[in-house]
């Protein structure tokens, strides 16, 4: 495949909500339900426009809720067609039901989600404790720095999604005002190559193909429910294949690569590594070069897979640390932050000499999380904190 | 209009849904479905709410289905179908699509009045081109017979049952057809399994409107109304004679009377054969009966006046 950007560095000004509803536009799927929520409305608003200008023609269905959202979708994508969807916070727990369903029909539906806070109380800023919610629903779940990355996932998620091997819905996450709201540059990638890339998407047994009638969703029962589950562990551990063969395919397209499953900042000869999602991995990246310069060996970790969670991957990234701090913006009551017992399984099982795991938890709420707190986690570990509890990051206490 | 020889040609070239499922005995479901899917000419997707319907169909890995069937949970079955709808379109838009293909939601009164409200509500105001059949045995019988919206007044339910201090449902029914009709969708109608051409002429209707179009069918549950399951279609017809559940159709916003009985039965005849409603003849009760009868009336009088023109 042709390099399809001539001028990489060419970029436009767009806020991370336009450049998923670029993406969008880009992919012209054959059906698109859009129910509004902040801080994802701006998504579909941009979308919708999109559509009303004759730039895309997918059919927008203005449904009444997240659920027929969601429901809409699974019926959508049944039939045969393709399918594109956006979510936040209290959106994703109402659609989740059928999250969980469409990941067992083996929906390949794409779900752009500006991550928010879960009620209660209610609020609207960010944090991951909506999609760490979904994180057992059987769906590919990756998670963008920022605006550029949202739209490039939004389009490896397609084609994610659609491979044979894995057909199950994918979310993209992208952090909801920090990077839904914010305007940044975005190379966009020309229509064409979108197209090309993604390709032309045929479902394999479309229930409007009324000539070969087929049974969808019916009732089972334990001599065979187990075995369906067993066939999406299948298709989870397919998508680590399939997302390393895309990145190539992406490379060579776009010119920007996602080597391995998540990005390795400075990591290599770190003593320190800190594990961060999204776009609070950006404002590691600066503090982390800032105490470089004064010679702390510091780096991060920031995964764009979190399902399927590339634990043996992360877990040799993380090898020879003195330390390694996980910061979550989730939390789980009475245990720890959802990403930190992946990690923390990770390096039980495959490291022998262990570092010692730190587990933060930041950003609640969207509570500010600015470099100097991230610096603070650094201090932390260089002193010896007392790993075996929970640290809270930014909280009046 | 389909006659008896072309329903039964249709069954013999396309048996759309077949008598593989476990459907009880004296069910009126699987009669509501073979009717009307029998009467639809063109090639139609199915939609399944979860209930009886579903579970009794498609124990995996068999299935009683012909046709595209499609199941995704309790209260969407309408939504599902705007989505299957809406990828209709769009493939048709694209060419990828040619022939007419109808759409077809089925959902029991629990996954329509209560559960599926709001999911059917948004369908019918989005003025999707689709048939929702509401097969309406008046409680959620898949569960064992719970109340639900469309259980009438002063019936036994497990949840609203009768004693010392209860004489059953303590409400009134919620009036789903008119409660659809409110959308100001192109058609919407009241059948019953009794009277199966008056249904199949329905369900033609139904799928030639360009729009939504909405069947209530009064179907029977002998299980949890209580009755002998060789008596399903004779109990059915005795509501459509009580006029406990009239036969009528609201085409474009007007009102029309599908059947006008010679002699109203009085509403005990429609009561009397159903457990669910045996202690309404105990000692004490008359004035429960009573009420039903005026309810009845009165539901029939406002009917007559809207079919007339008059309301």
């Amino acid at each position: 495949m042709r390099l399809a950007v001539e001028h990489p560095n060419k970029l436009t000004l767009i806020t991370g909500a336009e450049a998923a509803a670029h993406a969008m536009r880009q992919i012209n799927p054959d059906v698109v339900p859009v129910y509004p929520i902040t801080p994802q409305t701006p998504i579909i608003e941009t979308f919708a426009q999109f559509v009303a200008d004759g730039r895309c023609d997918s059919e927008i269905i203005n449904v009444e809720s997240e659920h027929s959202a969601m429901s809409a979708a699974v019926g959508a994508s049944c039939a045969g067609a393709r399918v594109m969807t956006a979510t936040s916070s209290q959106g994703l727990a109402l659609m989740l039901e059928i999250v969980y369903i469409a990941a067992a029909m083996r929906c390949p539906i794409v779900i752009a989600v500006g991550s928010r806070a879960l009620s209660g109380p209610i609020n609207i800023h960010c944090d991951h404790s909506d999609s760490m919610m979904a994180r057992d629903a059987g769906c590919v779940q990756l998670f963008a720095e920022n605006a550029q990355e949202a739209y490039d996932l939004m389009i490896i998620g397609q084609r994610l999604a659609e491979d044979r091997r894995v057909l199950v819905p994918v979310m993209v996450m992208q952090d909801g005002f920090t990077i839904t709201h914010s305007a940044e540059p975005v190379a966009l990638l020309p229509d064409e190559a979108v197209k090309e890339f993604v390709g032309e998407y045929e479902a394999l047994y479309p229930l409007l193909d009324t000539d070969h009638p087929t049974t969808q969703g019916p009732f089972v029962l334990p001599d065979y429910y187990f075995e369906l589950k067993r066939q999406q562990v299948d298709a989870l551990e397919a998508a680590r294949t399939v997302w390393l063969e895309l990145q190539q395919d992406f490379a060579e397209m776009s010119g920007r690569r996602y080597e391995g499953f998540f990005e390795a900042y400075k990591l290599s000869d770190a003593d320190y590594a800190l594990v961060i999602l999204s776009s609070t991995a950006g404002t590691a990246k600066v503090m982390i070069d800032r105490l470089r310069r004064k010679g702390v060996k510091v780096g991060l970790l920031k995964p764009w897979l979190f399902r399927p969670f590339p634990a043996k991957e992360i877990a040799q990234a993380l090898e020879g640390k003195r330390a390694v701090a996980v910061l979550d913006r989730a939390l789980s009551f009475g245990s720890w932050g959802p990403m930190y017992l992946e990690i923390s399984a990770a390096i039980g099982r495959y490291l022998r000499e262990k570092p010692v795991l730190y587990n933060y938890i930041y950003g609640l709420g969207g509570r500010d999380t600015p470099p100097d707190l991230i610096a603070s986690v650094v201090t932390d570990m260089q002193s010896e904190l007392d790993p075996t509890v929970l640290h809270y990051l930014g909280l009046r206490e | 209009m389909p006659n008896t020889k072309e329903l039964a040609h249709h069954e013999e070239i396309q048996k759309r849904f077949t008598g593989a499922h476990a459907l009880c005995a004296g069910c009126g479901t699987p009669v509501c479905v073979r009717t009307i899917l029998n009467a639809i000419e063109e090639p139609v997707v199915v939609i399944n709410a979860t209930g009886c319907l579903e579970v009794a169909t498609t124990r995996y890995p068999t299935t009683a289905w012909n046709v595209p069937w499609i199941h995704v949970a309790f209260e969407n079955a309408a939504a599902v179908a705007s989505g299957i709808e809406a990828a209709y379109r769009a493939l048709r838009r694209r060419g990828k699509i040619t022939k007419e293909i109808r759409v077809v939601a089925f959902g029991g009164d629990g996954g329509t009045y209560d559960i599926g409200l709001q999911a059917l509500s948004g369908a019918l105001e989005r003025g999707h081109r689709f048939l929702y059949v509401c097969y309406d045995n008046e409680a959620y019988m898949n569960t064992g017979n719970q109340r639900s919206g469309a259980t009438p007044f002063a019936a036994q339910t497990t949840t609203a049952p009768t004693g010392e201090k209860s004489f059953g449902k303590p409400q009134r029914r919620k009036d789903l057809t008119e409660i659809v009709a409110a959308h100001h969708v192109p058609y919407v109608a009241q059948a019953s399994i009794s009277d199966w051409y008056d249904l199949a002429v329905k369900a033609r209707k139904a799928v030639s409107v360009d729009g939504p179009a909405f069947l209530n069918v009064l179907s029977t549950c002998p299980r949890g109304w209580g009755h002998p399951t060789d008596q399903s279609i004779k109990i059915a017809r005795l509501g459509v004679e009580t006029c406990y559940w009239p036969l009528y159709e609201i085409i474009d916003g007007q009102w029309h009377l599908n059947y006008m009985p010679e002699e109203r039965l009085p509403i005990v005849e429609w009561l009397r054969p159903q457990r669910r409603f045996a202690h309404l003849f105990e000692p004490g009760n008359e004035a429960l009966i009573a009420q039903i009868q005026q309810q009845v009336d009165e539901d029939w009088e406002k009917l007559l006046r809207r079919c007339e023109g008059r309301a």
